[in-house]
C-alpha cells in the first residue's frame, strides 16, 4: 500500500487591536449593535476615501520583526474585485505583489521536537461586513460594523506534516501576535481565523498533489478536525482511482467533515491592481527602528534567558515561554519572592499553579493564587518554615478560600517542626512501639525506613522538616 | 449698476459690490436663479435647481457677511458640478443610478466654498460620472452650447461651463479626468484650470479614475480663478492623494512681469488633426505672448500619440473598479424585480448605468483581468511614465507649454453618436497633462467660424500660479475673455 504524506500551509486572518478601522476613524469594538460602528467610508458611499491607519502599519512591522521576516520599506495596497453585498465597494483593499512583510519563521515544538515554519509573507487588508441570513423573513441583512477592520493575513510556507504540527503552528503563531500584543486572539469572535491549504503525495513524490483550502476554522479544534477529515478524504478519494480537484471548502464542525464550496473553475478573477486612492505604503528605517524599541521581550528570547541564565530546563522555559502571561507571572513570582530559586518557581508554576489553572479552565491572568502570593509561599518553602508537603496544602487553601500564607500557617498551627528536642521525642515513642520493624531495618531491610517517616509525617501532622527528620531517624534506627 | 449688469459682471467685480453692500447674497442668488429658470428648459445646464435651498445657503452668507471679518467671497453664487458631494442635494453624478442619491456629507471643495460664504445656485449638468467630451452622456439630458444651441458645450463639465458662459453664474466647479475643464471652457468661452494632481482633495468627489481625477474651477478670467485656487487647494488628510504644500497664494503671483519666460510649443501638437482655424488662433495667441516679452521654443514629445491609449486602458481599469460600489444594495437605483442576488446586481446596474459608463466599465474589467493585466494595464503605465518623462525633459526648456485644447471647436449634437472613439480621439491635447498629473489651464484665445477657441497653458508640477500669472497679463492686453454669447431668449440683459 502507498505511504501517504501530507502536505500542509496555513493561512490566518488575525484582527489588529487597533482603537479604529484600518482605512476610516471608526471604531472596532466587537459587539455593538449593527450598522452603529460603520461611518460613510466603512459604507462605501459615493466620493469617499480610504486613509492608512497608522497603528495596523505598527502592529505589522511589529509582526514581521518578531518573525524575523524582511519589512519591505515600500508595500502596496491593491484592490481584490468581486461583487457580495458585505463588502460595500465591490472590492477589498489588500496587499497583492508587495506586501509589507516578507519571510520569517516561526518555531514549533511537537512530540516528535523541534520544527521551523517558514512564512512566505503577511499583509495587511480590511475586513469585509457580515451578512446575516436569519430573523429576517427570508430576506438577508447586512451588518457593516465589521467592514474595514484591520486583519494581518499570516501565509506559511507548505511545510507542516500533520494536524499536529499544523495545530502546534496556530498556536505558536496565536501565542505570539498576543505576546507582542497585536491581536488579541479571541476565536470565538472571529479575531484570529485559520484556513488550511491541504494535500497529499505518496512518499518520497517531489511534486505536491492536487491541494484544497479549507475555510472557517476558528479554533484549534476544528482545525485538527478539519485537516484530519480533509486528508482521509483526499486519501481514500485517490485510492479509489479518483482525483483530488483544486477547490475551497467549507468545515462543518457540527457534522465534523468538510464540503465543497466552490471550484477552481468558478473562482473569482479578482482583477487586483495597485489602488489608486493609496500611494505606495513607505516604512523608514527610522520608524522600525521606533517600533523594535518598544517591543517587549520575545518568546525565543525569554526561553534562552531562563536556561542560560535562570538554569532552567529547555522543558521548564519552554512552558513558561508559551504565553506572555505565563511568562510574565513567572517573572513576577522571581521578583517577589526574594532568595528562592529560580527552578523552584519554576516547578511550582509549571506544577500546581498550572495544574489549577488547567483545572478550572482559567489562564494566569485570572489566577486564584496572585504572583505575590505564590512568592510568599515560595519563600516560606524554602526557608524552611513549612515543608513542600504543607506547601501544597497552602496553596490549595489560598486556591479555594484565599488568605495571607504568614496568617495561615499561623493560624492554622503549620509551621514546620524543626526542633531536634522535640522530633528526637516523637521518633523514640515511635521506635519504641515498633520493636519488629525495627529487627527488620537493622536486618537489612532498608524499606522500613520510609514506614517510619510516614509515622513520624503523622505524628507530626506533616509538619516535621524533612531534611532533619530524615538524619534523626538515621542516626536513632543505626543507634543503641 | 442695475443688478442686471452686475450679474454679467466677473466674479472679482462682484465681491466688490457685495463688499461695498451694494447688493445682497440674497439678491445675487435670486437675479441667477430668475436667469437660470428663464433659459433652463433650452440651455439645461442644471440637473438640480433647489431654490429653497439655494435662498437658505443665501440667508446664511447674508449672516456671514453681516460679521467682522467678513470673506469678500461671502455671497458669491456659484454652480456645482453634480459630482461634489453636498449635504442635502441630489447629488447624481449624471446617472440614473445616483437619481435620488440626497449626499449625507460635504465633499472637501464644497466645504471649503460653504466656509467662504460662496451659495450654490444649482447642480450643474455633467457627463454621467464624468465620461464624455460633450455631455451628451447625462441620463438628465445634453446640455447646449450658449454660443449655438445645435452645438455640444463640450465635457464632462459641460453644465458648469455652459452656465458660466451664459451668464447664470460667475463661476463654477468641475473635474479634469482627461480634459473634462479645459475643454468645455475653451468650446464655451470661459476660463477653466486644472490643478496638479494632489493640489485639491479629491474627498467627496465621486471618482472616475482615482490617479486623473483633479477638482478645478471655471470663471471668466484668470485673476477669479487664482481667487478660487486660492479658496479649494490646500491639504486634506481625508485623502491619501492629498499633498502638503506651502505655496505663496496664487492671487499674490499676480502681475508679476511675464517677460522672458519661455512658452514651450509643442511641434506634434500643429500637424495633421488639428483643424486650420483653431491653428491659426492658438498661433496667434502664442504671438500674443511672444508680444508680451516670453520666448517661445520649439519642444518634442515623442510620446504623444500613445496618450490616448494609455489614457482608455487606465481611466476604464479604475472606474470598473470605482463603480462597483453602485450594486443596489446600500444606496442609489435598486431594480424594482430579481429573483436572486445576481440578478439584484446585473437589473440595477444595467438599467442604472448609461451605455457610455457600461462601455467603459466592460473595457477596464477587460483590461485588469487575468492575462491580460500585463499587456493592457502594466503596458499604458509604462506609456504613462514616459509621457510624464516628455514632459520632464520639455520642462528643462521652457517655464510653460501652450498649444490648442483641442483639435476643432464645438461639434453639433449628436456628430459621434456611432462611433466613441473618434470622440476620444479628440481629447489628445488634454490628456497627457492628466496621466503626468500637470496643471493646466485654458483661457478664451479667439473665435473660429464664431466658436470660441481655447489657449492651453501648461506648467512643471504645482505650478498654478506661474500658469495664473501668465493668463492674467494675457488677458490684460486681449480682451477675448469678454466676448459673451448673444443672450438668450427669456435671459434677462
Amino acid at each position: 500500500m502507498t505511504q501517504w504524506e501530507v502536505v500542509i500551509g496555513l493561512e490566518t486572518h488575525a484582527q489588529l487591536s487597533t482603537q479604529s478601522k484600518i482605512f476610516s476613524g471608526a471604531s472596532v469594538a466587537f459587539g455593538a449593535e449593527a450598522n452603529t460602528q460603520a461611518c460613510a467610508v466603512d459604507l462605501g458611499l459615493p466620493g469617499v476615501l480610504p486613509v492608512p491607519n497608522r497603528a495596523a502599519v505598527e502592529r505589522a512591522i511589529r509582526f514581521g520583526l518578531a518573525v524575523g521576516a524582511h519589512i519591505a520599506p515600500v508595500s502596496i495596497f491593491a484592490r481584490k474585485n468581486y461583487f457580495y453585498p458585505d463588502l460595500p465597494k465591490g472590492y477589498q483593499i489588500s496587499q497583492m505583489e508587495l506586501p509589507i512583510v516578507q519571510g520569517g519563521a516561526l518555531r514549533i515544538l511537537t512530540k516528535a521536537g523541534e520544527k521551523i515554519i517558514h512564512l512566505t509573507r503577511a499583509h495587511l487588508e480590511e475586513d469585509a461586513g457580515k451578512s446575516l441570513h436569519e430573523d429576517f423573513h427570508g430576506l438577508s441583512g447586512i451588518d457593516l460594523n465589521r467592514a474595514g477592520t484591520p486583519l494581518l493575513e499570516i501565509v506559511t510556507e507548505p511545510e507542516m506534516r500533520s494536524s499536529e504540527e499544523a495545530v502546534a503552528y496556530a498556536r505558536a503563531l496565536h501565542a505570539l501576535v498576543r505576546w507582542i500584543e497585536i491581536c488579541d486572539g479571541n476565536m470565538q469572535e472571529g479575531s484570529f481565523r485559520c484556513d488550511a491549504n491541504v494535500s497529499v503525495r505518496p512518499v518520497g513524490q517531489k511534486e505536491f498533489g492536487t491541494r484544497c483550502e479549507i475555510k472557517n476554522l476558528n479554533s484549534f479544534r476544528f482545525l485538527e478536525r478539519a485537516i484530519e477529515f480533509e486528508i482521509k478524504r483526499q486519501i481514500e478519494l485517490i485510492e479509489d482511482g479518483g482525483t483530488v480537484v483544486q477547490e475551497t471548502r467549507l468545515y462543518d464542525p457540527d457534522r465534523d467533515e468538510t464540503r465543497s464550496m466552490r471550484s477552481k473553475e468558478d473562482a473569482h478573477d479578482y482583477r487586483y491592481f495597485p489602488d489608486p486612492d493609496l500611494p505606495p505604503l513607505v516604512v523608514s528605517e527610522a520608524w522600525i527602528a521606533e517600533v523594535a524599541s518598544a517591543m517587549p521581550e520575545l518568546p525565543s528570547a525569554r526561553q534562552q534567558r531562563y536556561q542560560e541564565a535562570l538554569g532552567l530546563s529547555e522543558y521548564d522555559a519552554g512552558l513558561l515561554t508559551a504565553s506572555r502571561e505565563a511568562g510574565d507571572f513567572f517573572e513576577r513570582v522571581r521578583e517577589a519572592a526574594t532568595g528562592v530559586d529560580a527552578k523552584l518557581c519554576a516547578n511550582w508554576i509549571n506544577g500546581e499553579l498550572s495544574a489549577a489553572l488547567n483545572r478550572e479552565d482559567l489562564d494566569f491572568s485570572a489566577s486564584k493564587v496572585g504572583a505575590s502570593q505564590l512568592a510568599q509561599l515560595l519563600m516560606r518553602l524554602s526557608d524552611g518554615t513549612v515543608s513542600g508537603k504543607i506547601a501544597k496544602e497552602l496553596f490549595e487553601i489560598m486556591w479555594s478560600e484565599g488568605g495571607e500564607v504568614d496568617a495561615l500557617i499561623e493560624s492554622r498551627g503549620l509551621r514546620q517542626i524543626s526542633d531536634t528536642g522535640a522530633l528526637e521525642a516523637v521518633l523514640k515513642a515511635l521506635i519504641e512501639k515498633h520493636p519488629a520493624q525495627v529487627e527488620e531495618y537493622r536486618g537489612g531491610k532498608e524499606k522500613v525506613f520510609g514506614f517510619f517517616v510516614g509515622q513520624a509525617m503523622k505524628a507530626t501532622q506533616g509538619k516535621a522538616n524533612p531534611a532533619q527528620l530524615n538524619s534523626l531517624l538515621k542516626t536513632l534506627l543505626a543507634g543503641d | 449698476m442695475s443688478i442686471s449688469e452686475l450679474l454679467n459682471k466677473d466674479l472679482t467685480e462682484i465681491s466688490g459690490a457685495l463688499v461695498r453692500r451694494e447688493v445682497s447674497a440674497m439678491d445675487l442668488a435670486q437675479g441667477y436663479l430668475d436667469r437660470i429658470d428663464a433659459v433652463q428648459a433650452n440651455l439645461n445646464a442644471f440637473i438640480t435647481l433647489d431654490h429653497e435651498l439655494t435662498r437658505k445657503e443665501a440667508a446664511m452668507a447674508d449672516a456671514l457677511r453681516a460679521k467682522e471679518p467678513t470673506s469678500p467671497l461671502a455671497g458669491i453664487p456659484i454652480a456645482q458640478k453634480d459630482i461634489f458631494c453636498a449635504e442635502g442635494w441630489l447629488t447624481t453624478a449624471g446617472s440614473r443610478m445616483l437619481e435620488n442619491f440626497v449626499a449625507p456629507y460635504d465633499a472637501h471643495v464644497v466645504e471649503q466654498l460653504k466656509k467662504q460664504g460662496f451659495v450654490t445656485l444649482g447642480r450643474a449638468n455633467m457627463d454621467e460620472f464624468a465620461m464624455g467630451s460633450s455631455n451628451e452622456n447625462s441620463y438628465f439630458g445634453a446640455v447646449k452650447n450658449p454660443w449655438d444651441l445645435t452645438r455640444v458645450p463640450g465635457g464632462s463639465s459641460g453644465g458648469s461651463a455652459a452656465a458660466v458662459a451664459a451668464g447664470l453664474a460667475p463661476a463654477a466647479t468641475g473635474t479634469d479626468t482627461g480634459g473634462s475643464i479645459r475643454q468645455p471652457a475653451a468650446w464655451c468661452g470661459i476660463s477653466g484650470i486644472k490643478p496638479t494632481y494632489g493640489r485639491v482633495s479629491r474627498y467627496g468627489m465621486i471618482a472616475y479614475a482615482s490617479s486623473l481625477d483633479q477638482a478645478g474651477m471655471f470663471a471668466r478670467t484668470a485673476r477669479d480663478l487664482a481667487l478660487l485656487m486660492d479658496v479649494i487647494a490646500g491639504h486634506d488628510p481625508r485623502d491619501a492623494t492629498s499633498v502638503d504644500r506651502q505655496d505663496a497664494p496664487c492671487v499674490s503671483v499676480l502681475g508679476q512681469d511675464i517677460k522672458g519666460l519661455r512658452v514651450g510649443v509643442p511641434q506634434q501638437w500643429f500637424g495633421a488633426g488639428l483643424s486650420a482655424g483653431v491653428s491659426a488662433v492658438v498661433q496667434a495667441s502664442i504671438q500674443e505672448l511672444s508680444k508680451l516679452g516670453c520666448e517661445i521654443v520649439e519642444i518634442d514629445f515623442t510620446m504623444s500619440e500613445q496618450a490616448i491609449p494609455a489614457y482608455y486602458v487606465i481611466a476604464p481599469a479604475e472606474a470598473s473598479s470605482n463603480l462597483s460600489r453602485f450594486d443596489g444594495v446600500r444606496f442609489g437605483h435598486r431594480a424594482e424585480q430579481y429573483k436572486d442576488l445576481t440578478e439584484l446586481y446585473e437589473r440595477s446596474r444595467g438599467e442604472g448605468f448609461g451605455p457610455e459608463v457600461k462601455r467603459r466599465i466592460l473595457m477596464g474589467s477587460y483590461v485588469l483581468s487575468h492575462g491580460y493585466y500585463d499587456a493592457y494595464y502594466l503596458q499604458a503605465q509604462r506609456v504613462r511614465r514616459l509621457i510624464a518623462n516628455d514632459f520632464e525633459r520639455a520642462f528643462e526648456r521652457c517655464d510653460v507649454i501652450a498649444g490648442p485644447v483641442a483639435p476643432t471647436t464645438a461639434f453639433p449634437l449628436g456628430s459621434f453618436g456611432a462611433d466613441p472613439v473618434q470622440m476620444y480621439l479628440a481629447d489628445l491635447y488634454t490628456i497627457p497633462v492628466n496621466l503626468a498629473g500637470l496643471p493646466a489651464l485654458s483661457i478664451p484665445a479667439g473665435f473660429d467660424a464664431g466658436m470660441p477657441v481655447g489657449l492651453q497653458l501648461i506648467g512643471p508640477w504645482w505650478q498654478e500660479a506661474r500658469l495664473l500669472n501668465m493668463a492674467h497679463a494675457y488677458q490684460q492686453h486681449t480682451d477675448w475673455h469678454t466676448k459673451r454669447p448673444e443672450p438668450l431668449s427669456g435671459a434677462a440683459s
